[in-house]
């Protein structure tokens, strides 16, 4: 039988406030709370939601047949708990069904795997214990922010108890293989690898109500027959995505939810199929054979790399003055301002800094808060610039020559 | 393809951005294989671009029987427009061409058919307000001027100044000049105010040369740059049958806010209202076609200016060697640039930056002004006013500046910012300017949020990366900036106009 493996991310980071050079020293309060919770609301309202009591109605109506994993960044849950906790109590009632899996990941949607281990760590063990918190059961699968992936981070995972770890079924990863099976990343003994099947994921993420796409509109059975075609001895087709995708990114009109209400029906009336989650799959199914992933990969752009986040000096540096001062927050014990300083850790600031503006920018600019991805470096510049005056680091290594 | 381009000042001879985006221009369309015929009040012979002919319209003669020196009374007999050979089309060259006014080609020319005998002086520049100019003319000799005109022919200078009353006169000029095959029966009519008349009269007077020449030149379009030419390039349309293109390079309400000169706005109507196509140099500048002048979408176009690429000036890069940062503004002193704004995002950095230099280079009716403002402020210790710079000083002042801002309150373009970037200078940008919207690595502000045009400056003083990503970004980006896919995208304008 071939599991079908419905994946969806849920983040929402802390946005900041235009915070100015004549704000430093005068005020620490960052965050722009109104904006984030302006735009929590309206996400809850539109997607978490209708798209949750739906995905609740299908568990029931399916008796157990139908399944699906989340993972939910600590950031949102926190937005969630804060703004809208009667949306975050169907998450929980999704969860005692047991049809559904909740992965971990890191509490602030981080980029700390690949700069701070020790901080990269820290935040995974927060978001396992608040999964396990709020839905009763903890995490036995992971996926990195922006489903980032190597063969290092893999073992991390590893060592970390979890057993399978989600990453993109990139055409440079996979050359000539099928993501359609279990793989185990280099230098790991227990953990494997789920890979995203992108071209389906994407016929339902991005492209479902695009009017000039051939396979316009796209109706549950014809999704079916698609994965109908594939070969029979498929493990597992991974269609991981943005839970936005329904209700936001494709709004209500497109039929997004109407597909999505008869897609398992329509999936479970062949026999071959089944769906279930990502720990379900590391049990059931032996990796075909080791993946090497030598260099960290993720989900983002064309280029499925690193450079959506780290790519302009400016960027990397505000990457790297974020995690200078990580060692001074820790040290004043100050959990107010450790939770502080974690929520610039999240990617989401770098990435408003990109400046790939002819092919993805377009993308980029659709989520970012700010004009120009030099206001945003400005911006996250100034807050340090202020929690480094509360720490007493000095700012030198920035200063002009 | 050839086109009647039809301006007020071509390099070298230029008194602001619109000799220079001419040349661009030219440059661009010569890319495209389009061939220019360039009509400007006076051309003085070294103006240069490949594949393009300057003509003055002082060059265009009309054959006289008595020829008279300079500043006697001149008189027209025989109104047959001729042109100098020297100036004629050559389509063997391309760029040599243009040679056409080297000083030996023009001594050759003038003793034989070209006969100076309309001399349209340069008085017109593209910036000069009707007030400025009666200031030149006061300066300046009187040129009494007396033609021979066909009967039933345009009055020498129409006579209601609105819109109407110019396309009126317009088209009684096209009229004339399609007419002019029967001179004999010309009647003599005299020039009633010469050169003593208005900025007005020198625009019906270019357009009245143009119209003739119009009449007997070939070309596929004609293309006029901004208000001046109006009335000549719909004379030349219409007198020629060819379709016409309007340049917005800059509007009456960019130069003086609101309170315009109804008289300017008149014909910058009749250009942009008559126009097959108006061509805008911003999307910003297109908009405000749209609202002032209700001109449809359906024929605006927009092709943004580019930069003349020039060598790398290394000689300027040596920097200072006691360095405290410079600011820099340099433009004309003037409301539509904002340098208020300046002065005050100037007072809040120097509160917490007090070794930051502000430099106000530039001359214009503000100036006075802002010193006194700069004093006001507490500034006397950190600005410093240069007062007008010119060619090479130009290009000193920006390579010791740290840091360059233009907070225009209204700009159709503004090409200053791109040269600051091609010599890696960092630049701020007001939002409201045509320029803008074609630069990624530059920061943007609006005009009168000092606050953050003050945020920003610190911002590139105290964040290495980001000063040097507007720099090295900044750098590339005007490189990529070239006139020859901007003339591409006029032959496009141009050939949607085609039968």
């Amino acid at each position: 039988m071939t599991a079908i493996v419905f994946y969806f991310q849920i983040h929402q980071p802390w946005r900041l406030r235009r915070y100015t050079f004549f704000d430093i020293g005068k005020h620490s309060d960052y965050f722009d709370d109104a904006e984030n919770e302006r735009i929590l609301r309206r996400v809850a309202d539109k997607c978490y939601r209708p798209m949750t009591l739906l995905l609740e109605e299908l568990v029931e109506q399916h008796q157990g047949a139908f399944r699906c994993a989340f993972s939910i960044s600590g950031c949102a849950l926190q937005q969630l708990e804060q703004w809208a906790p009667e949306t975050l109590e169907i998450f929980q009632r999704l969860a005692k069904t047991g049809c559904v899996e909740f992965l971990a990941e890191t509490s602030h949607h981080s980029l700390s795997a690949l700069i701070d281990p020790e901080e990269f760590r820290a935040q995974v063990r927060n978001q396992h214990e608040r999964i396990q918190r709020l839905f009763g059961r903890a995490p036995t699968a992971f996926r990195n922010t922006e489903l980032i992936t190597s063969n290092a981070i893999a073992r991390e995972a590893e060592d970390m108890g979890y057993r399978a770890i989600l990453a993109e079924g990139a055409d440079h990863i996979l050359d000539w293989r099928s993501p359609h099976y279990v793989y185990r990343p280099e230098g790991c003994d227990r953990i494997v690898t789920l890979l995203r099947s992108y071209r389906l994921s994407d016929d339902i993420a991005f492209r479902f109500s695009n009017k000039a796409w051939a396979s316009w509109p796209l109706s549950s059975e014809t999704f079916r027959d698609w994965l109908g075609a594939l070969p029979e001895k498929d493990d597992f087709v991974g269609l991981f995505m943005d839970y936005e995708t329904f209700g936001e990114h494709q709004w209500t009109e497109t039929g997004i939810f109407e597909f999505m209400r008869h897609l398992p029906g329509a999936v479970l009336s062949d026999p071959r199929f089944r769906f279930a989650t990502p720990s379900q799959v590391a049990a059931d199914c032996d990796p075909v054979a080791r993946l090497d992933l030598p260099n960290p990969f993720s989900w983002a752009d064309a280029e499925r790399d690193l450079t959506a986040w780290l790519d302009n000096a400016m960027q990397r540096s505000a990457h790297q003055a974020v995690y200078e001062l990580a060692e001074a927050v820790k040290a004043t014990g100050d959990s107010d301002l450790l939770e502080t300083w974690r929520r610039l850790t999240t990617s989401d600031h770098f990435y408003y800094m990109c400046v790939k503006f002819f092919s993805d920018g377009d993308v980029h600019k659709y989520f970012s808060p700010y004009a120009t991805p030099h206001d945003a470096y400005i911006t996250l510049m100034n807050v340090l610039g202020d929690l480094r005056r509360r720490l007493g680091v000095p700012l030198e290594s920035l200063l002009m020559p | 393809m050839r086109v009647l381009m039809l301006g007020w000042e071509f390099p070298p001879h230029i008194s602001g951005g619109l000799g220079t985006a001419c040349q661009g221009i030219c440059e661009g369309l010569a890319a495209s294989e389009v061939e220019v015929l360039f009509v400007v009040p006076k051309a003085f012979g070294d103006e240069w671009a490949p594949r393009t002919r300057v003509v003055g319209a002082n060059q265009v003669g009309w054959n006289e029987e008595a020829s008279v020196g300079p500043k006697s009374r001149t008189s027209v007999r025989r109104a047959q427009l001729q042109l100098d050979p020297q100036v004629g089309w050559n389509h063997a060259l391309g760029a040599e061409v243009l040679a056409t006014g080297a000083p030996a080609a023009r001594e050759h020319a003038q003793p034989t058919s070209f006969v100076h005998s309309y001399q349209i002086d340069s008085p017109l520049r593209p910036y000069l307000t009707a007030r400025e100019y009666s200031t030149w003319v006061g300066e300046a000799d009187g040129h009494p001027v007396e033609v021979d005109l066909p009967p039933g022919s345009a009055p020498p200078f129409p006579q209601q100044r609105d819109t109407a009353g110019w396309l009126e006169w317009t088209e009684a000029l096209a009229e004339e000049a399609r007419l002019q095959a029967a001179p004999s029966t010309w009647v003599h009519h005299e020039f009633a105010g010469g050169y003593g008349g208005d900025l007005f009269d020198e625009v019906a007077r270019y357009a009245r040369v143009v119209a003739h020449l119009a009449a007997q030149e070939s070309f596929d379009v004609v293309h006029g740059h901004d208000w001046m030419t109006a009335p000549a390039a719909i004379a030349a349309a219409r007198a020629a049958g060819k379709p016409l293109v309007m340049h917005a390079h800059a509007l009456e309400r960019d130069r003086s806010g609101t309170a315009g000169d109804v008289r300017v706005q008149a014909l910058e109507r009749l250009g942009l209202v008559h126009a097959d196509r108006v061509v805008c140099v911003s999307h910003y500048t297109a908009n405000i076609v749209h609202h002032d002048y209700g001109v449809p979408r359906s024929r605006l176009r927009v092709v943004h200016n580019a930069v003349t690429q020039k060598e790398q000036r290394a000689e300027w890069h040596t920097r200072r060697l006691v360095k405290d940062p410079i600011v820099l503004f340099l433009g004309r002193v003037t409301m539509q640039k904002g340098p208020e704004y300046f002065l005050e995002a100037a007072a809040l950095v120097v509160k917490i930056r007090p070794d930051v230099t502000f430099v106000l280079s530039g001359s214009g009716d503000m100036l006075p002004r802002m010193i006194e403002y700069s004093a006001k402020l507490g500034l006397a210790r950190h600005v410093h006013f240069t007062g007008f710079l010119r060619g090479k000083d130009v290009e000193r002042m920006y390579s010791m500046a740290d840091l360059y801002v233009m907070p225009s309150v209204s700009e159709p373009f503004g090409i200053a910012p791109l040269e600051a970037m091609a010599l890696d200078v960092p630049v701020i940008l007001s939002s409201q300017s045509g320029v803008s919207e074609v630069v990624t690595h530059a920061l943007k502000v609006d005009f009168w949020d000092t606050r953050e045009l003050a945020n920003k400056i610190l911002a590139v003083l105290e964040y290495a990366p980001l000063r040097d990503d507007l720099i090295q970004s900044g750098r590339e980006e005007v490189r990529r900036m070239r006139w020859e896919a901007r003339g591409s995208l006029l032959r496009r304008v141009y050939e949607e106009l085609m039968p």
